[in-house]
């Protein structure tokens, strides 16, 4: 009998330790990343209970969330920032873990550093107490956020308790058209699925739109699973996975190598893989797509109209309702044109190399629109050196924007970079909530980063065909 | 672990879908090295825009069952959104649905979150606002909310179910009880071994 199950039943059944008294799976982790925002909690429960870390290698640290972008001098002139400074310095250091701290090359956002060092690798489960931790599954590895008790978890014991998810396979078809990026691919799932359609399901992204993405596309892809719903999403490792991996620092090495990409590769789905839902898109008729809500789903293509509110069943128009109040938009009006204020490119979700050259190559001659600040934050150390070399910050600033340091920035905004007041804010982040971006009142746009160049240019949403 | 069989108390109605858990507590309290204080915040920008906001209204300040709608909990990993809810006095959630990492977070703090239809949700929140101190029991044995004369069926994943009822929702120590299996595991994996011939 042929083994009919997907690389994530594959993976799972791998990592599965035992089953505990109510019936979840006690799973391995083969990664455990962590950052200063949710881990100080699990270190004091370690305390309490005089627990050690089980696996110290297989935990890495980074700081990323609170990191201010501009002067980064210690201490911080935040107290409260410096406060988890120190303390995730403290805990790295009586518990033996490697901290990728400031002043290493290697800092950057955690799901930027991950797979930067090849420490990201397929078939492994990757844990880290942040929901984008989706991000590594682009690798062919299950993925996915965890709370702080459950960090805790991983360091005293390296396991987890969980309940196995289904899997929907989710095939996008066809070949995008020019403008149209992998962000505007899983803004128009999570549009067209909604922002729970995936409780309870791991995401297997599959076909051609897929499988020719470069590895910081499906991560762009990955990253967003959890904005759909679903906590972690994946895509079968291939060549295009293998050749990534290979060289980086913490990569399996010679033939070690050979064996390791041997064994990737046979955890894909097979061909006539079992899934629990399929759905099936038409990757030619996505359109650039921009968020004009107040949750990911709540997006349009940027020559639509915002929907009529009578579309919605009466139980959904409180909330569509709410949502235009606070985006202070109305039904039928057209999402282009739009004025913005603030444009940010960065994120574990667009903050890669990949994503500064195609806003590079929107800004590069132009300059941003009178009123409207823009900001260009790289994911991480490495992804500025490389922008650098090739002369993106120098297009950027002579562009108007400013040119920072590594972080997660304005995404969350638990750093100095935030919206004020009202502000309206075309990102290249991965949430629309309400005052997500660090004004209790500001509003958010979500767009490829090619898309937030062109409205940093012109002021307005803008269709970024027209700059191509 | 005290088993969680059956909690009581008065509610508190907040029937909105997709309550993210920036809103729960939004980021600025993130900066932080306890959860001590979160209760003081939870949804405190939400709470500055509405002044009708139900945990500013004192007729639920005692309210410990929170009624929410669907997809509750999305968004960000946090547990400073249930620890947050927790400080605040809430014990169990009752709502349409809910965000699954959410769910888990609030599991490991012996908050049960169990789901009702709306129907049922839009007639318990009716009904708490005529009369804020009726009692609520959420019945995890039988899987029933009860209050005076509404009754309705609840659904609950049954892994945590099982775990709140039988007491054992501290995972750390069961997982650390697994010990010498999880050795085991780890040395079947490749990667563990650096692929190493």
């Amino acid at each position: 009998m042929t083994d009919r199950r997907n690389l994530f039943n594959k993976v799972w059944d791998l990592h599965t330790v035992r089953s505990l008294a109510g019936g979840q799976t006690q799973l391995f982790i083969g990664l455990h990343l962590i950052h200063e925002v949710t881990s100080p909690q699990a270190f004091s429960i370690l305390r309490d209970r005089g627990l050690t870390v089980q696996y110290p290698e297989r935990t890495l640290a980074t700081v990323d969330h609170i990191i201010p972008t501009d002067v980064q001098l210690r201490p911080f002139a935040d107290g409260l920032a410096e406060e988890m400074m120190s303390a995730i310095e403290k805990n790295c250091r009586d518990f033996g873990i490697r901290l990728f701290n400031l002043d290493d090359k290697r800092q950057g956002v955690v799901h930027i550093v991950g797979p930067e060092q090849g420490l990201t690798q397929p078939g492994m489960t990757i844990a880290c107490g942040d929901s984008h931790t989706s991000t590594h599954g682009a690798f062919g590895s299950i993925a996915f956020g965890i709370g702080t008790s459950q960090v805790a978890d991983v360091l005293a014991t390296q396991t987890l308790a969980l309940s196995r998810p289904k899997v929907r396979r989710i095939e996008v078809t066809g070949t995008l058209r020019p403008g149209v990026y992998a962000k505007d691919v899983i803004l128009h799932i999570i549009r067209k699925l909604g922002v729970q359609g995936g409780v309870g399901y791991a995401y297997e992204y599959a076909g051609k739109v897929f499988d020719r993405m470069s590895m910081e596309e499906r991560m762009t892809v990955c990253n967003m699973s959890i904005e759909g719903g679903a906590r972690c999403g994946y895509i079968n490792p291939d060549q295009t996975t293998v050749d990534y991996v290979r060289g980086r620092p913490f990569a399996p090495k010679g033939t070690d190598f050979d064996r390791a990409a041997t064994w990737w590769l046979s955890l894909a789905s097979p061909k006539d893989a079992e899934f629990d839902d399929y759905v099936t898109f038409d990757g030619s008729a996505i359109e650039p797509t921009v968020t004009w809500g107040i949750n990911p789903a709540q997006s349009v293509g940027v020559n639509e109209t915002l929907p009529a509110l009578a579309t919605f069943t009466n139980d959904d128009q409180k909330g569509i309702r709410d949502a235009f109040e606070y985006m202070d938009l109305k039904e039928l009006q057209p999402i282009r044109g739009l004025k913005i204020n603030v444009a940010f490119i960065g994120s574990c979700t667009n903050g890669r190399i990949s994503d500064l050259r195609e806003a590079a190559a929107i800004a590069k001659g132009r300059h941003v629109a009178t009123g409207v600040k823009a900001l260009v934050v790289p994911g991480s150390q490495q992804v500025r050196e490389q922008a650098i070399s090739e002369g993106l910050d120098k297009i950027f600033e002579a562009a108007g924007f400013q040119w920072r340091e590594a972080g997660c920035s304005m995404c969350l905004a638990m750093n100095p970079d935030k919206l004020q007041g009202r502000e309206v804010c075309a990102s290249s982040s991965n949430r629309n909530f309400k005052g997500r971006q660090g004004s209790p009142t500001g509003r958010t746009l979500l767009m490829s980063p090619a898309m937030v160049a062109a409205a940093a240019i012109s002021g307005c949403v803008s269709d970024v065909r027209d700059l191509l | 672990m005290q088993n969680i069989t059956q909690i009581f108390g008065s509610g508190v109605p907040l029937l909105l879908d997709d309550i993210d858990t920036d809103r729960i507590i939004p980021a600025r309290f993130l900066r932080c090295v306890t959860f001590d204080g979160l209760g003081d915040h939870a949804f405190e920008d939400d709470r500055l825009q509405d002044k009708s906001h139900p945990f500013d209204d004192a007729r639920f300040r005692h309210g410990s069952v929170l009624i929410g709608g669907r997809n509750f909990g999305c968004g960000s990993s946090r547990e400073h959104a249930p620890q947050a809810l927790m400080r605040w006095g809430i014990k169990a959630i009752i709502a349409e649905s809910f965000a699954e990492i959410f769910f888990g977070n609030c599991t490991t703090l012996g908050i049960p979150c169990v789901a009702a239809s709306r129907p049922d949700l839009d007639r318990l929140a009716k009904a708490v606002e005529e009369n804020p101190t009726r009692v609520i029991t959420i019945d995890l044995l039988s899987k029933q909310v009860r209050s005076d004369e509404i009754v309705f069926g609840i659904e609950i994943l049954e892994s945590a179910r099982s775990s709140l009822t039988t007491g054992n929702w501290d995972f750390l120590g069961q997982l650390l009880d697994g010990a010498t299996s999880v050795k085991q595991t780890a040395s079947q994996l490749p990667y563990m071994t650096g692929f190493k011939a």
